[in-house]
């Protein structure tokens, strides 16, 4: 499509929107599939936008034709009907190629959307009511690690997420970068995609799960590949055992209160494995899949009661007391 | 024709004019009365309480469509929790899908069918009450359901596992499942009294090349019926006995598979579109050829457009599951298939441009809802395309790209059509003219609202906004376009109300509509408004494709039908040529009981199985009433 076109349409496309480039948006493309994506979309636009154009002015030009004056329903011209007959059968074979010829639009964007290669780096999401296990599974177990809510990527490199889930269907979108793919009980998806800059690009599940559908946001976060491989080989590293006081009483009341009944902490002795793991937390951006951003003031809200913020879902109210509650989340703020 | 036996019998040659009316109005009329009104297997009496009952279930369905565009009229409002607004939009979803649209457009045909072919009543009348019973019970209980804090919270869709038990442990899924059943018994009654109407008992001379293309519509869709609401049953039944009585249709775990629910639902799901919308084209064909004055150009090739989207819609459920992860290929081709609708859409659009190209249009109400539905249908149809391809579906699918795009199909290809089908036939149906001028206000009202309503939703899919969220933050940009939606959206329904004020106002002053207000060409015109229980006081003779243009003084008719019992004459299914004359069933209370009988029977097989065994026998019995032999005067002789 010539450049021009292009620059009309998203012009077009954008005019009624205060904010196009949302952070979240098929019409801002930052990855290689999202722009694939969004040419085939143009073409579509543009094809749609002169039949329904032409359709219209058809109707209204029939309309405004001037018009015999007796009202004889019966009294056809068979000259007209013969004619008209011959024009809808041949606008019906213009609409099969317009048809015909989309199809191969679509596939040939398909094919681009969903090739795949082998080199790219792989790693795994799994979906929880309502919250995203992430898990960087590498060749040799000191080497993988787990995380939630929170993908960071090399930019320019194709990566590959295999997407199973724990307990619903959910779906995987994240617009800027490329199209959504369910995670299907029981069933191994995957989806291929390459981040051209960098960025912080939303996702969040487009696939209804129920209560809270709505706050199943992640984020990707896109980083140039030196700076990726440095975020890896920290994340790879477990948690430092508090030095100061007040942490270590965290520490100890994360394990006292059941918070490690259910949250993994690498390298300490909490374990569980029903939510997110927090071996990193304090470098994460969100708290509650998306739902908050991650301050000491927002964990502390979450911690106190989280079935205000975000009714239903599996992370029960703990009673605690406000010290103590200071306490954890000053131990939380130092899982970097 | 005329034997010993026969002569002594009462017929309709032997009586004429007011003295006949008389006497078949004493065979055919719904018996006074409470009880009288409960035992009517009227088709026009059963017809008029269907679409009654459809159209409140719109209204009921409107109001949660209104709570909802509150709810999201601005970032994290807190005016619905997110339990409330899941049951409201899946109640939305199952009302308008389940208890309005598909019940809509057949009571229409129950009511029009059999006019419109020119017979005394629909083939089948008691299973005809018996369906608007089904129809009725079934709403009344997923209605009921929802205002004691058990409606359904999944989704119309009612994906598993989301909908099993261990995800849904609480009744208000079962409540879902049986709604489905009891509406999908009511749809496929109607379903097979249409088809066997429609073949078996056209007037005499009405070809198939003279049946009306409103009726061909019905026609298609009564098949469509037939074959696509049967897969939602045996999905919607399976889900049941997975809860119920622990079977594995659907769990992963144990050799089902979620996918399986997919596929099912969406072999139903896709015709069931089809289902609204090939009503709504025979509305747009019937209110175009009166209003452009002429008929339709094109009749074979709408009729062949209809048959032919009635097939593809049987080839294209995939494109609902393009993000399950599918074989590319075999995605590709659903693609195709998807898309291919569009040429026999095209060419109804296409016959109908041209009708309108050469006609001398009259713009009453009517035909301004169909040119309002071509300007939105063709762009609903457009973005229909685009949601076709795979590439662009992983972007837009489950967004409010989608939202947007069904509702422009969905209201502009069949509401629109149904609310000019209101104005058209309305004088038919009560005997006085809408007022025009209303009408015109509702028409502007309705087109310009729905743009802004509906419109914006195409941005906030491709900005990312997701289906089915109760909330959003305001840091996503949606809020703006959202808060223009939601206005439009109550403009919107102030249309309705028009059309509310419109309908109460003109049943007591509007002008008296005379036999055939608008000089229309169908058969239902041909008698008076609103029509005599027994329809026509002698069958018409069909010699031309529209009769009343063709035979604008006097219409031929055919006499010898029993004028002191029900009788229907049955013709050849092509041809329509007189084959014999049948009986047609009496006043019977039967059909209400047996639907209180299956409606016990359902409800309580939620709560135990054990409800199969003793649900069953008050049914037997009540079928054994149903069907208990009578003994005719035709049997004695």
């Amino acid at each position: 499509m010539p450049v021009w076109v292009r620059r009309v349409l998203v012009l077009c496309t954008c005019l009624p929107l205060s904010a196009c480039a949302g952070r979240q948006s098929a019409l801002d493309p930052q990855g290689l599939q999202s722009e694939q994506i969004r040419s085939t979309l143009f073409i579509f636009l543009a094809v749609s936008a002169v039949v329904w154009i032409g359709v219209v002015v058809v109707l209204a030009a029939g309309m405004l034709r001037t018009k015999r004056a007796a009202d004889r329903p019966l009294d056809l011209h068979q000259g007209y009907e013969d004619r008209a007959g011959r024009v809808v059968l041949w606008l019906g074979t213009a609409t099969a190629l317009i048809v015909l010829g989309l199809s191969f639009v679509s596939y040939a964007g398909q094919r681009t959307i969903f090739a795949k290669d082998e080199k790219a780096l792989t790693l795994k999401v799994i979906g929880h009511q309502w919250w995203w296990e992430v898990r960087y599974e590498a060749d040799s177990p000191h080497k993988s690690f787990v995380t939630a809510n929170e993908i960071r990527i090399p930019t320019g490199k194709p990566v590959r997420v295999e997407l199973e889930s724990a307990d619903v269907i959910h779906s995987f979108w994240v617009p800027s970068l490329t199209g959504k793919m369910d995670l299907v009980t029981g069933q191994k998806n995957e989806l291929q995609f390459t981040a051209k800059n960098a960025g912080v690009y939303r996702g969040q599940c487009a696939e209804f799960c129920g209560l809270q559908h709505a706050h199943m946001a992640f984020a990707v976060i896109a980083l140039p590949p030196d700076e990726f491989e440095r975020w890896r080989e920290h994340e790879n590293r477990s948690a430092h055992s508090p030095s100061d006081p007040l942490g270590k009483q965290g520490e100890a009341l994360f394990r006292a209160r059941g918070c490690a009944l259910c949250h993994n902490i690498s390298g300490t002795l909490a374990g569980g494995q029903l939510g997110p793991d927090l071996t990193h937390i304090a470098s994460r951006t969100t708290i509650a899949a998306g739902t908050l951003p991650n301050t000491p003031a927002t964990l502390g809200a979450w911690i106190s009661d989280p079935q205000h913020i975000k009714p239903g879902n599996l992370m029960p109210k703990m009673p605690l007391q406000s010290g103590e509650l200071i306490a954890i989340i000053h131990y939380l703020e130092q899982l970097k | 024709m005329s034997t010993a036996a026969e002569e002594r019998n009462l017929r309709d040659d032997v009586l004429n004019g007011f003295q006949l009316t008389r006497q078949l109005e004493r065979v055919w009329r719904t018996p006074s009365g409470f009880l009288g009104a409960l035992m009517s297997v009227d088709h026009k009496v059963v017809g008029r309480r269907y679409i009654l009952t459809a159209f409140v279930f719109l209204l009921l369905g409107g109001i949660l469509a209104a709570l909802m565009r509150i709810q999201l009229a601005g970032p994290e409002k807190t005016f619905l929790s997110a339990d409330k607004y899941n049951q409201i939009f899946t109640m939305h979803g199952s009302t308008m899908m389940f208890l309005f649209a598909v019940p809509v457009m057949e009571a229409f045909a129950v009511y029009l069918v059999p006019l419109m072919v020119g017979t005394r009543n629909i083939a089948f009348p008691r299973l005809n009450a018996f369906s608007y019973w089904m129809f009725l019970f079934g709403g009344a209980f997923l209605w009921l359901s929802f205002l004691l804090n058990v409606g359904p919270d999944v989704g119309w869709f009612s994906y598993v596992p989301l909908s099993n038990l261990q995800f849904s442990p609480s009744k208000r899924t079962d409540v879902w499942a049986q709604m489905i059943t009891f509406t999908e018994v009511a749809a496929l009654a109607v379903a097979v009294e249409i088809v066997v109407t429609v073949f078996k008992q056209r007037a005499p001379g009405m070809t198939l090349d003279r049946i009306p293309l409103f009726v061909w519509a019905m026609l298609v869709t009564a098949f469509l019926v037939m074959f696509a609401m049967p897969s939602v049953m045996v999905a919607s039944t399976s889900l049941i006995l997975d809860r119920l009585v622990n079977t594995r249709f659907y769990d992963s775990s144990s050799g089902g598979h979620p996918l399986l629910w997919q596929h099912l639902f969406w072999f139903f799901g896709h015709p069931e579109v089809y289902i609204i919308f090939i009503p709504g084209t025979g509305m747009v064909s019937a209110i175009l050829a009166t209003f452009a004055r002429r008929p339709v150009v094109g009749y074979p090739i709408v009729i062949l457009s209809l048959i032919a989207t009635g097939l593809l819609s049987f080839g294209l459920w995939v494109h609902h599951m393009f993000v399950t992860g599918l074989p590319q290929l075999g995605a590709g081709l659903f693609t195709a298939s998807s898309m291919l609708i569009a040429v026999p859409s095209g060419l109804q659009i296409f016959c109908w441009l041209a009708t309108l190209w050469d006609g001398r249009p009259i713009y009453r109400t009517p035909l301004l809802f169909v040119i309002g539905f071509i300007v939105i249908f063709v762009l609903g149809g457009l973005s229909g395309v685009m949601v076709a391809s795979v590439p662009i579906d992983t972007q837009v699918h489950d967004t409010y790209f989608v939202v947007a795009h069904f509702h422009y199909v969905l209201i502009g290809g069949a509401v629109f059509p149904l609310v000019g089908a209101v104005y058209y036939w309305f004088p038919k149906i009560a005997g006085r003219m809408l007022s025009e001028r209303l009408g015109q206000w509702n028409f502007w009202l309705a087109f310009i609202s729905f743009n802004v309503a509906f419109f914006p939703m195409h941005f906030l899919g491709l900005i990312g906004m997701p289906r089915r969220v109760y909330t959003y933050t305001a840091d996503m940009d949606w809020a703006h376009l959202n808060l223009v939606s939601s206005v439009g959206s109550f403009l919107f329904a102030l249309s309705f109300a028009l059309l509310l004020v419109n309908v109460i106002y003109s049943l007591r002053r509007g002008e008296l509509a005379g036999d055939n207000p608008w000089n229309a060409s169908t058969l239902e015109w041909a008698t008076s408004s609103p029509p005599p229980p027994q329809n026509f006081d002698r069958i018409p003779v069909v010699k031309h494709r529209d009769p009343l243009w063709a035979d604008s003084e006097i219409l031929p008719v055919a006499a010898g039908l029993s004028a002191d019992r029900r009788e229907v004459l049955v013709t050849s299914l092509a041809e329509a040529e007189p084959q014999i004359r049948e009986a047609s069933p009496e006043p019977s209370i039967w059909p209400l009981l047996t639907a209180i009988a299956t409606a016990i029977f359902f409800i309580g097989s939620i709560f135990t199985p054990w409800a199969v065994l003793w649900g069953t026998p008050p049914i037997a019995v009540a079928l054994i009433g149903w069907f208990w032999p009578t003994g005719s005067k035709e049997d004695e002789s």
